[in-house]
């Protein structure tokens, strides 16, 4: 499971942005973060995953009693930890398949574990592409280049099922997806539900939510949890905004 | 010069005992005194047993080196040389006293592990001189696979020898092409390697004749013996084709600081030669010390209609690099094309690029550049493309592409355009991107580290151009560009 206490993060020295945040996510659960712009959910997200830069001042992350905060990004990587990027990146001239076999074996590399074989490593990406409806010559080309901004969320969705990660971290993904593409895409992380993985989907509406149903419901603002509740909160917050909630804690 | 005056004399004298002894010479022996005048080019034809006109015609290029100034307009700064203290012949080798592997510096030994180098190799390449069966075991096994290739060749009746013995045997073919790509007097440096060039490559390929092999793996073989002075010269004759590659991906370690080649090809009608370079000599200490310079002129010509020549370049090494395969397209409807790949790193500096000169009808050239910096280095393309006249329906594409990484390289893009008629097509393509933060983090949460995610980016940034290479060049090449930029990301 996932466990944060206390965390403040500030980031190339200004201001901190989090501050006594602190949040648990047992294996098996979904836990949705929302809040209002500027609450500090991006900057959540990053400092889970290990982004240089964003600087924690106090307070600690732990994965299953393991301390993240020591590791680089690339090591949290492959003790499981996946971030589906707000606006994922280009990566020019390097096909998605190529990218994505990379990752995978660099993960079992650092694990001590043997590369996937091709034959299964292909076999294996073929239907995860199949059921998130991409054209599997989209995996050809170079990494989200030229793709339309749906197309590069079901690739995030598409990595996340290659590297089977322990803790999913989804930042904003139903930003830019019209209804269907929001409809595979949570078909895509609902298939990923298993008791053994943590997930934190962190979002500005409630849209995503009727998509992918969470067990619990945590609202950021100011830099830390200021409530926390079942499923129905974020229909509160849809309904009456956050400034209540937001102004009650404050 | 006395001392030059006996050297010659003792030599002449070796020369007379080689008839009564036998063929056996003291290779440590052969080498000419520091210093240049013309005795030195006397010595050097001498050695080679020459004809008369090779003498003639590299003492016309001393007389006209003489009156030459050393360039200065490009974009690269480096101490005066002094062309008094160069070896021009057989320079010794001034190689440290290695007894193993062991004492072999660990970096270089690094870095050849990651290149996937066999062991016995890596003692040839880093001189270990106290092993030598390593030593030998190598050469004799180079000898046999050259031995091999040659039997193939030449039932394919494609000449491959060293110059020096195709001047002894073929002297009609290089007579004839020798200098009529790039003349006597062309730059600076050309006309110094014309007066003192030691050895170098010549290759013919008759007419209608695909050569059966790429001639890649007898060089790599061979390339510990990479000289100061190198010629090439390659002749395709009219239909045939050849694909040549010199160079060699391991880091060679040279104390000869000044490299300045010549490289000829003459393409005749519907002939194509495919020419491919990986070059990666020493780079010098991380304050640029000691590093090698490499100003090589390379030229290309089309002579006759639809001729095609592509140069392919990974350039990593040396410390500073001033060279610009070109192509001149003479004849009608030929092509010209330059793939290059320059990685900077440290205090390099490289300028380079080409030019492609469009002479006759509808000719065709495309250039695809990518240039990458990283730590303190400066990156410098420099292209020529124009058109005469005559040459009416010319079209060129160039795309030149740099790629910064950090913030203290530097990345410079010099296009010259010039068309001379109202019918030619030339169109330029330039783009300068930095090694974005957010692209590192991207490939690092998916768990690459640093070194990998900047050889993933970079890999991708290059892709074009490494699928010009001979493919399993394109391999080692792609590792090569990983590991030269090693370290330039914190």
């Amino acid at each position: 499971m996932l466990s944060i206490k206390n965390l403040h993060v500030s980031v190339e020295e200004t201001t901190p942005i989090l501050h006594g945040l602190s949040l648990d996510v047992p294996a098996g659960e979904v836990h949705a973060v929302m809040g209002p712009n500027g609450a500090g959910k991006s900057t959540l997200s990053y400092t889970i995953a290990g982004r240089e830069g964003y600087e924690v001042t106090d307070g600690s992350i732990l994965l299953d009693g393991e301390d993240l905060l020591a590791l680089s990004a690339d090591q949290r990587a492959a003790k499981g930890v996946f971030l589906s990027f707000q606006y994922p990146l280009e990566i020019p001239g390097v096909p998605a398949l190529t990218f994505i076999r990379t990752a995978l074996n660099a993960q079992r590399k650092a694990r001590g574990e043997l590369e996937v074989p091709a034959p299964e490593f292909l076999k294996k990406v073929r239907a995860a592409a199949a059921s998130l409806k991409m054209d599997f010559d989209m995996l050809r080309r170079g990494l989200n280049v030229g793709f339309s901004g749906g197309e590069k969320k079901r690739m995030e969705i598409l990595q996340m099922a290659m590297l089977e990660p322990r803790l999913l971290i989804l930042d904003e993904t139903d930003s830019g997806l019209d209804i269907d593409a929001l409809r595979i895409v949570a078909e895509g992380v609902n298939a990923m539900r298993a008791p053994d993985r943590s997930m934190l989907v962190i979002t500005h509406y409630q849209r995503l939510l009727d998509y992918i149903k969470p067990d619990k419901v945590h609202v950021l603002a100011k830099g830390r949890i200021v409530a926390s509740g079942g499923p129905e909160l974020a229909l509160t917050l849809e309904k009456e905004g956050y400034d209540r909630i937001v102004a009650e804690a404050a | 010069m006395a001392a030059v005056t006996e050297t010659i004399r003792t030599v002449q004298g070796l020369e007379a005992d080689k008839y009564l002894h036998g063929f056996v010479t003291d290779i440590e022996q052969e080498f000419a005194p520091k210093g240049l005048d013309e005795s030195t080019v006397r010595f050097i034809s001498e050695k080679k047993g020459e004809p008369e006109w090779m003498l003639a015609w590299r003492l016309d290029a001393f007389e006209r080196w003489q009156a030459m100034e050393e360039p200065d307009w490009a974009k690269v700064h480096y101490p005066k040389i002094d062309y008094q203290d160069l070896y021009y012949y057989a320079a010794p080798k001034k190689k440290p006293q290695l007894n193993s592997l062991d004492e072999v510096d660990p970096d270089l030994l690094a870095t050849y592990a990651k290149l996937g180098i066999p062991l016995r190799e890596q003692a040839v390449l880093a001189g270990v001189i106290n092993s030598p069966r390593v030593a030998v075991d190598a050469v004799f096994d180079s000898v046999s696979v050259a031995t091999t290739f040659k039997a193939e060749l030449a039932k394919a009746g494609v000449i491959f020898m060293p110059i020096s013995e195709a001047l002894k045997e073929h002297p009609e073919l290089v007579r004839k092409y020798l200098g009529s790509v790039v003349p006597v007097s062309d730059n600076y440096f050309a006309c110094l390697n014309s007066a003192v060039f030691s050895d170098g490559s010549f290759v013919y390929v008759p007419p209608g004749v695909r050569c059966p092999m790429e001639l890649s793996t007898y060089f790599r073989i061979n390339a510990q013996s990479t000289g100061q002075f190198e010629r090439t010269l390659i002749i395709a004759d009219r239909g045939s084709y050849v694909s040549y590659l010199e160079g060699c991906t391991a880091p060679m370690r040279d104390e000869n600081q000044l490299h300045a080649a010549v490289v000829e090809l003459v393409v005749l009608e519907d002939a194509q030669i495919k020419y491919s370079t990986v070059q990666n000599w020493y780079p010098g200490d991380a304050e640029g010390r000691g590093g090698i310079y490499n100003f090589v002129t390379k030229r290309a010509d089309c002579r006759e209609a639809r001729a095609k020549v592509s140069w392919t370049q990974v350039e990593t090494g040396s410390a500073v690099t001033w060279k610009y395969p070109s192509c001149i397209l003479r004849g009608d409807e030929s092509q010209g094309e330059f793939y290059s790949i320059a990685v900077t790193n440290g205090r390099q500096q490289a300028d380079t690029g080409t030019k492609m000169i469009h002479l006759g009808k509808n000719t065709r050239s495309r250039i695809i550049s990518k240039g990458i910096s990283a730590g303190k280095s400066s990156n410098t393309y420099r292209g020529l493309v124009s058109s005469h006249a005559k040459a009416k329906g010319a079209r060129n594409f160039t795309q030149c592409d740099s790629l910064l990484i950090g913030k203290e390289c530097g990345a410079h893009t010099v296009p010259y355009v010039e068309a001379k008629n109202a019918h030619s097509v030339f169109e330029h393509e330039a783009t300068t991107t930095r090694l974005s933060d957010d692209q590192l983090f991207y490939c690092r949460s998916r768990g690459l580290s640093a070194e990998e995610s900047v050889a993933l980016l970079v890999n991708g940034f290059v892709r074009d151009v490494l699928q010009e290479l001979p493919m399993e060049f394109a391999v080692e090449a792609q590792k090569l560009v990983a590991v030269s930029l090693e370290g330039s990301v914190g």
